[in-house]
C-alpha cells in the first residue's frame, strides 16, 4: 500500500487525478478501523489531514463554508450558534478523541447512513463543493448520497467544503442508541426551522440506505403551520399535526432488521423523536419570538 | 518521518500501514498503550498528540510526522509520578489496569482543555474509554482529586 | 463504601496476639503491588512479551458454524514468504483434544467443525501482517452442516448428535420435599438470558519459547495456571515439566481465560519453528476465541400460601453450552443447586440441562450459572408478590434464608446468612432525589448525550433482587491452593516473599497475599513472586475463591514460618513459644515486650515452608440432587432505582443500593472497587449487553456493536458491606467478586418493569421490549417432562 502526502490541495488534486484508486485520508477514524478488520485493503491512501485550506470556515453571505478537514471539535467549539444542529450532533459523535481527529468531510465521505453528522446537514439544506484538478462543483447534499459507503463523487473528484445555510430558526438533533454515551446511531433524526422560508427541514439517520429527508412530512407541517399562520402566531402546533408529522417520517424511512435495532423499533423511535424535535424547536422558536 | 514522542524527537522509515500505536509499541518499545479492541471503542490505545487526546488505533504513523506525542511513559517527571498516576494508585482507580495508561492519558486531555470538572463532566469527557473492571466510580474519584492538585495555586 | 460489623458467627482464627499492626496487613486498603506500574504503563502484559527472534502465529478457523471437513491444503500457505509453519491436526503430537472438565475440543479441528470460529490451522511467520494473509491462504473444502442453533432442538432424541455422547452435557435433577405438594397461590413465566461476553480489555495473548531441549515456556494471560499445564502437555504429549507457564500481566479475565486459547497453539508453532511466537487476537477474533456466558431458557413454577410462604418451586432450566463442553457442567449444577434463590423452599423439583449445540461454546463467567438462575427466580419473587397483592420486599423477608437453613440439595447453610438484613438494608437505604424539574441535564436522562428526551415520557421504578453464590469449588472437587513463604533478612531487615500460582487477573490477589503475610509474620516487607508452575497450584481466579483459598495457603505456610522463628527464638530466650509471638519486626513477649529483633534472630538463616490449604470437603450430588456439594455461599442484594423513557424504551440508572456479607473485608477499598466493577457488569447484562447468534453467527463481534456500560451508564453505588464472619474460611473471609453480578441485573429489571408496567422477561431487554414494541418474553409453558 502506498501513501500520498500532498502539502497544498492543488497538490492533493493532482494526486487524485493521477491515482483516481487512492483513498482519501482524513482523521481516519472509520477509514482506519475497515483497515484493522481487513475489510479494506486500498492499494494507495491520500493522506488529507495536512492541507491548511481544508481545515478551516468562513462564513459568506449567510453561509457557512465548511473546510472538509474541520474537526468535529471544531465544529462544537466554533460552530454552535450558526449551525446549531450540526453542534448538537457533533456533540453526539464517538468520543473527545473521534471528535479531535474525526472530520466533516470524512463523515461525508464514509457516507454510512449512521453518520451523525448527515441529517442536520440536510435539514439545513446543505451543498457539498467538491473539486477535481480540472474543475469544482456543488451538489446538494441529498443527491450526494447514492447507497451506504457510495457517493456522488467522480473520479478524481475530492470533497472540499461542505456549504450550509446560517441557521434562522432553532434546530435539533436527536438519536437513538442503546447506551448513554459513544453509540452508534440506532435511528436520529434532525429537524431545522426555517421562518424566513416558511419551511421546515429533516433529515434522517440510519433508516435508510442513505440519509434521507423526509420530504412530505416537511410539506405537511410546513402547510400546517402556513394554514394556521403559526409562524407569525407563534401558537402552539395542534397535537394531531405533530403526531402525524411524526407518521409521515416514519413512513419516509426504510429500515432494515440489524444488531442495532428492528424495523418496527426504528419506524416507532423515529415518529417518537420528530415529534419531540418538532415541539422542542417550535418552543424555543415561539419563546424568541 | 519525524516525530517527538515524550519530548525525543525520532525519525523513522516506517510502512505506510503501520498505526501510531504499533510504532509506539514496537518501534519505540513504549508498550504501556495498549490495544484492546481495533474500532476506535475501548480507548486502551489513547495518547496526546499535539496536545489533544487521540486513539492511536486510528491513526497511522506517517500521519504524525511532525507531531509532538505524548504517552503514559511521558508523564513521570524524572522518576516522580504524575499527580494522575498518583490518584490512580492510591484511590484504587485500577484493577487489571489495562484500560488505565488510555484513561489517564484522556482524563490528562480534559484537564488540560481547562473546562469546568464536575464528576459529570469527568463522566462525560470519559465517554470513550471503557473499564470492564472498576464500574468508574474510583477513576472518576482520581481524576478529581488530580485535577485538583493540578489547578490548586500551590502546583502552579 | 460504609462497613457494618456484627459480632461473627464464629470467631475468626486469632490474630498473631496482640502488638502494633503492621502497615499495610489484613483490614487495611493496602495499595496494590502491581499498581505503581500499571499506572506508568510499565506493567508488562502478556500481549507486551516480545523477544527479538519470535515469529507471529495466526489462527485458521471455520466459517460455518457446522461442517464436516472434505481437505485442508496448505501449500499455497507454506509458499508465503516469510512463512515458516502451517500445521493443523496432523501436527497435533499428543492428545488431539482438550477442555477443562472433559478433553472433547480439538486442538485443531480434523473432520468436523462444531462452530463458527473453530480453530483449523495455524500459521507462523516473520510478521503478522505474513501470518494473517497465510492464513487465508488454506484452502478447506468443507461439506457444509445444517447448524443445531437451538437448544431444544438439541435436546430431541431425533437431532443429529453433535458428539459421540449425544447432546446432554449434564442433566441435574433435583427432588426435595413433597412431590406434588398443594399451593393457594401459583405464579408461572419463562425468562431467558442472552448471551453476555466478558469482554475483557485484553484481548488473548502470549509468547511461546523453545528451550531448545523439546520443552517449553509460555508467557500468558490465563486464569489457572497448572490446568493449562495439565492440558498443554497431554496435547504436545510432553511431561508436565517440559511445560513451564509464568503468568503474563491479564488485562482482565471474567472467567474468560479459564479455557484454552492461544495456549497449545502458540506452543506447537514454538517447538516445530524452534523459535519464540507470539500469539494476539484481535478483538473481533477475541469474540470467536474464548467462551461466553450461557444462554438460558428459565421455566418456572412458585407455590405459595394466600399469607406468602413458599410452598415450592418447579423449575425446568435449559442451559445452551454450545458446541463444547468447556465448564457446562459446573454452570449446570450451580443454576440447578442455587435455582430456588436465597429462600426456604420446602418442596423443590428441578430439571437443570446443559446441552450441546453449534452455537460459540459457552463457559465461565463471573457468576456462572447463579446469574441466570437470579433473573429467572427473583423475577419469580415479584411475580409471585403481585399475584398475592404483596410488597415484594416483604415477600422476600417472609421467605428469606438464614443459618440453617436447608437449600434443596438437602444441605444446611452453616454460615451466616443474613438475607433478610441485606434486603432490609438496600430497602432502607436512602432514595435518590426524584429528577430534577426545570431545565433537564440530558446527561441525567434516559439516552444521554444522544438527546433523545428533555423529560418526555420519563417515569422513575425502584425493583429489589437478593441473590447468593456458591464459593469455591463444589461437588467434591479436590480444592486446594498452595503456597510458599521464605523469611529472611538479607540487609539486616526482614523480608517475606511470597510465592504462588494464583493468578492476578486485576481482582487483586496479589495486594491480599501480601498483607496476609505481613499481618501474619509481623513484616512490613512482603515481597511476591511471579507466578508459574514451578510451585504447585493454586487453583484458578474463580468462583470468588482466591482471597478465601490462595489466602488461606498463605496465611497457613506463615503460620508454619512463624511456628519455626518463635520456637527457635524460644529456645534462645530460654522461653516457651507460646509466650513470644511477632509484631513490626521483632520479637515479643507475652510478659517482657520486644525482646529480640527479628533480623537479628534470622541473621542468615531462611525460614521456608510451603503448605496446601484445603476448604471442608464438598460432596457429589445423588440420583435426586442431594448432597453437601458447596464450601460454602455468599449473599448480597441490590435496590436499583430507574428512569425510564416509556416511549422510546430507553433507561438510565440512577442509583443502585446494595448489601454485601463479606465475611471479613481483607481490604476495603478493593472489596468496594469489586462491588462496583460487578454491578457494572450486571448492568450491562441487563441492559445492552448480548453476543447476538443467529444460525450460529456471530453478529456483533466488536466493541462497536458489543456495547459495555461507559461512564455515563454507570450510577453511583451506595455499598453497605458486612462482616459477619464464615466460621469455615481464614479469617472469616468470603469471596466478594461474584455476588455483584448476580442480583443487581434482576434488580435493574424488576425497576424497568415498575417505571414500564411490562413483564419483560428476556434479558437483555432492549428499548423495543422495554417500549413494548415487541414481546420477546419467551411463552410461558408449563415444565416439560425430560425427554
Amino acid at each position: 500500500m502506498d501513501i500520498y502526502r500532498p502539502a497544498s490541495w492543488s497538490e492533493a488534486l493532482e494526486v487524485k487525478r493521477g491515482a483516481p484508486e487512492s483513498v482519501p485520508l482524513a482523521g481516519g477514524t472509520d477509514l482506519m478501523v475497515d483497515l484493522n478488520f481487513g475489510r479494506a485493503r486500498p492499494q494507495a491512501l491520500l493522506d488529507l489531514t495536512r492541507l491548511a485550506e481544508l481545515a478551516g470556515w468562513d462564513r459568506d453571505n449567510g453561509r457557512v463554508r465548511i473546510g472538509a478537514g474541520v474537526t468535529f471539535t471544531t465544529l462544537i467549539a466554533e460552530l454552535a450558534p450558526e449551525l446549531p444542529g450540526l453542534a448538537i450532533a457533533s456533540r453526539t459523535v464517538g468520543s473527545p478523541q473521534i471528535r479531535n481527529r474525526a472530520t466533516l468531510g470524512g463523515n461525508l465521505g464514509t457516507a454510512s447512513p449512521a453518520g451523525d453528522a448527515l441529517p442536520p446537514l440536510l435539514a439545513a439544506g446543505a451543498e457539498v463543493e467538491v473539486a477535481s484538478a480540472a474543475r469544482s462543483r456543488r451538489i446538494p447534499l441529498e443527491d450526494f448520497f447514492i447507497a451506504p459507503k457510495v457517493t456522488a463523487l467522480e473520479g478524481g473528484e475530492l470533497i472540499a467544503a461542505i456549504v450550509v445555510p446560517v441557521a434562522d430558526g432553532p434546530q435539533q438533533y436527536s438519536k437513538i442508541g442503546t447506551r448513554n454515551a459513544m453509540v452508534i446511531a440506532t435511528v436520529s433524526f434532525a429537524l431545522a426551522l426555517h421562518p424566513g422560508r416558511r419551511r421546515v427541514g429533516t433529515g434522517i439517520g440510519s433508516a435508510a440506505p442513505r440519509p434521507l429527508r423526509a420530504t412530505e412530512a416537511e410539506d405537511f407541517i410546513g402547510g400546517v403551520l402556513a394554514e394556521h399562520d403559526l409562524w407569525s402566531s407563534g401558537a402552539p402546533i395542534p397535537e394531531p399535526a405533530s403526531a402525524r408529522f411524526g407518521e409521515l417520517v416514519a413512513a419516509a424511512a426504510q429500515p432494515i432488521d440489524d444488531v442495532r435495532g428492528t424495523v418496527a423499533y426504528r419506524r416507532h423511535a423515529l415518529a417518537v423523536l420528530a415529534r419531540r424535535t418538532l415541539a422542542w424547536a417550535w418552543s424555543d422558536y415561539r419563546s424568541a419570538a | 518521518m519525524s516525530l517527538e514522542v515524550n519530548g525525543v524527537e525520532h525519525s523513522a522509515e516506517v510502512e505506510p500501514r503501520q498505526l501510531l500505536v504499533y510504532f509506539l509499541r514496537e518501534n519505540l518499545a513504549l508498550t504501556g498503550t495498549n490495544v484492546g479492541c481495533d474500532t476506535t471503542s475501548c480507548g486502551a490505545c489513547t495518547v496526546l498528540m499535539d496536545g489533544r487526546s487521540v486513539k492511536s488505533c486510528t491513526v497511522l504513523t506517517v500521519q504524525a510526522d511532525g507531531a509532538e506525542v505524548q504517552t503514559i511513559e511521558g508523564l513521570a517527571d524524572d522518576g516522580k509520578m504524575h499527580p494522575l498516576q498518583d490518584a490512580f494508585h492510591t484511590e484504587h482507580g485500577l484493577q487489571c489496569g489495562y484500560c488505565t495508561p488510555g484513561m489517564i492519558m484522556a482524563a490528562l486531555g480534559l484537564i488540560q482543555e481547562g473546562g469546568d470538572l464536575t464528576e459529570k463532566d469527568i463522566r462525560l469527557g470519559l465517554e470513550g474509554n471503557l473499564c470492564r473492571c472498576t464500574g468508574y466510580h474510583n477513576i472518576v474519584k482520581a481524576i478529581q482529586s488530580a485535577a485538583d492538585e493540578m489547578r490548586s495555586p500551590a502546583s502552579a | 463504601m460504609s462497613r457494618a460489623s456484627t459480632a461473627p458467627v464464629a470467631p475468626p482464627v486469632a490474630p498473631p496476639k496482640e502488638g502494633v499492626p503492621v502497615q499495610g496487613g489484613v483490614g487495611t486498603s493496602a495499595l496494590r503491588p502491581d499498581g505503581v506500574p500499571k499506572v506508568k504503563g510499565e506493567f508488562a502484559y502478556s500481549s507486551d512479551m516480545w523477544d527479538e527472534h519470535m515469529l507471529w502465529g495466526a489462527t485458521v478457523r471455520s466459517p460455518h458454524p457446522h461442517a464436516c471437513i472434505v481437505s485442508i491444503d496448505i501449500t499455497d500457505a507454506l509458499k508465503h514468504p516469510g512463512v515458516h509453519a502451517v500445521l493443523t491436526h496432523e501436527d497435533v503430537a499428543g492428545r488431539k483434544t482438550f477442555g477443562l472438565e472433559r478433553p472433547d475440543q480439538p486442538v485443531l479441528a480434523s473432520e468436523r467443525v462444531r462452530y463458527r470460529g473453530e480453530p483449523i490451522a495455524l500459521v507462523a511467520a516473520a510478521h503478522p501482517e505474513t501470518a494473517r494473509r497465510a492464513a487465508e491462504a488454506v484452502h478447506i473444502d468443507y461439506e457444509v452442516l445444517q447448524p443445531v442453533t437451538d437448544p431444544e432442538v438439541a435436546l430431541d432424541a431425533a437431532t443429529v448428535a453433535l458428539h459421540p455422547s449425544g447432546n446432554v452435557v449434564r442433566h441435574i435433577h433435583i427432588a426435595h420435599g413433597e412431590p406434588d405438594p398443594e399451593a393457594d397461590v401459583v405464579a408461572e413465566a419463562t425468562y431467558e438470558v442472552g448471551m453476555q461476553d466478558q469482554a475483557f480489555l485484553g484481548p488473548e495473548s502470549g509468547l511461546a519459547v523453545p528451550d531448545g531441549s523439546g520443552g517449553v515456556d509460555l508467557y500468558v494471560s490465563t486464569q489457572w495456571l497448572h490446568v493449562d499445564r495439565e492440558q498443554l502437555a497431554a496435547s504436545l504429549a510432553l511431561a508436565p515439566e517440559e511445560v513451564r507457564i509464568t503468568l503474563a500481566g491479564v488485562g482482565g479475565a471474567f472467567g474468560a481465560r479459564e479455557d484454552l486459547s492461544i495456549q497449545i497453539h502458540s506452543c506447537m508453532l514454538a517447538l516445530t519453528t524452534n523459535r519464540p511466537v507470539k500469539m494476539m487476537y484481535s478483538r473481533e477474533e477475541s469474540f470467536y476465541g474464548h467462551v461466553h456466558r450461557h444462554p438460558a431458557r428459565l421455566n418456572y413454577i412458585h407455590g405459595a400460601t394466600t399469607s406468602g410462604e413458599l410452598v415450592f418451586v418447579k423449575a425446568r432450566l435449559v442451559f445452551d453450552g454450545g458446541a463444547y463442553a468447556s465448564s457446562s457442567t459446573a454452570v449446570c449444577a450451580n443454576a440447578a443447586t442455587l435455582c430456588c434463590g436465597p429462600y426456604e423452599v420446602p418442596n423443590a423439583l428441578i430439571d437443570c440441562y446443559a446441552v450441546y449445540t453449534n452455537n460459540p461454546p459457552c463457559g465461565a463467567m463471573r457468576g456462572f450459572g447463579a446469574v441466570q438462575a437470579c433473573f429467572a427466580y427473583e423475577s419469580q419473587m415479584d411475580l409471585l408478590a403481585a399475584k398475592l397483592a404483596m410488597d415484594p420486599v416483604e415477600l422476600r423477608l417472609r421467605n428469606a434464608a438464614s443459618t440453617g437453613t436447608v437449600t434443596p440439595t438437602g444441605q444446611k447453610i452453616e454460615g451466616p446468612a443474613p438475607v433478610a438484613e441485606l434486603l432490609t438494608r438496600v430497602r432502607d437505604a436512602p432514595l435518590p432525589p426524584p429528577g430534577s424539574p426545570g431545565t433537564p441535564d440530558i446527561r441525567e436522562l434516559p439516552g444521554g448525550v444522544s438527546n433523545a428526551t428533555h423529560g418526555e415520557a420519563v417515569r422513575r421504578g425502584i425493583g429489589h433482587a437478593a441473590g447468593y453464590k456458591n464459593i469455591c469449588y463444589s461437588e467434591g472437587f479436590d480444592d486446594y491452593a498452595t503456597a510458599r513463604v521464605r523469611l529472611s533478612a538479607p540487609a539486616g531487615e526482614p523480608v517475606v516473599e511470597v510465592h504462588t500460582a494464583a493468578a492476578e487477573v486485576g481482582q487483586g490477589v496479589a495486594t491480599i497475599q501480601l498483607q496476609i503475610a505481613r499481618t501474619e509474620l509481623g513484616v512490613e516487607a512482603a515481597v511476591l513472586r511471579p507466578a508459574d508452575t514451578s510451585i504447585g497450584s493454586s487453583g484458578s481466579s474463580s468462583a470468588s475463591r482466591q482471597t478465601w483459598m490462595t489466602g488461606g495457603a498463605v496465611k497457613t505456610a506463615c503460620e508454619a514460618v512463624r511456628e519455626r522463628v518463635l520456637s527457635t527464638a524460644a529456645e534462645v530466650l530460654g522461653a516457651e513459644p507460646g509466650e513470644l509471638y511477632l509484631s513490626n519486626g521483632l520479637v515479643m513477649s507475652l510478659e517482657l515486650g520486644a525482646v529480640y529483633s527479628l533480623a537479628e534472630l534470622l541473621g542468615d538463616t531462611v525460614v521456608e515452608a510451603t503448605r496446601e490449604y484445603r476448604h471442608a470437603p464438598t460432596s457429589p450430588l445423588d440420583a435426586n440432587g442431594q448432597g453437601n456439594a458447596h464450601a460454602g455461599f455468599a449473599f448480597a442484594a441490590h435496590r436499583a432505582v430507574v428512569d425510564v423513557d416509556v416511549e422510546l424504551g430507553l433507561v438510565k440508572v440512577v442509583d443502585i443500593a446494595t448489601a454485601q456479607d463479606v465475611g471479613m473485608a481483607l481490604n476495603p477499598q478493593a472489596v468496594e472497587g469489586q462491588i462496583e466493577g460487578g454491578i457494572a457488569q450486571g448492568i450491562g447484562l441487563a441492559l445492552m449487553e448480548e453476543v447476538q447468534v443467529i444460525d450460529g453467527v456471530i453478529r456483533n463481534p466488536s466493541f462497536t456493536d458489543y456495547l459495555i456500560p461507559t461512564s455515563l451508564d454507570m450510577p453511583p453505588v451506595h455499598a453497605d458491606v458486612l462482616e459477619l464472619g464464615d466460621p469455615g474460611s481464614p479469617y472469616g473471609v468470603k469471596g466478594v467478586g461474584e455476588p455483584p453480578v448476580i442480583s443487581s441485573t434482576p434488580a435493574v429489571v424488576a425497576a424497568v418493569r415498575a417505571a414500564t408496567g411490562r413483564a419483560l422477561r428476556r434479558i437483555p431487554m432492549r428499548p423495543d421490549d422495554v417500549a413494548g414494541l415487541t414481546d420477546r418474553s419467551p411463552a410461558g409453558e408449563a415444565p416439560r417432562e425430560p425427554r
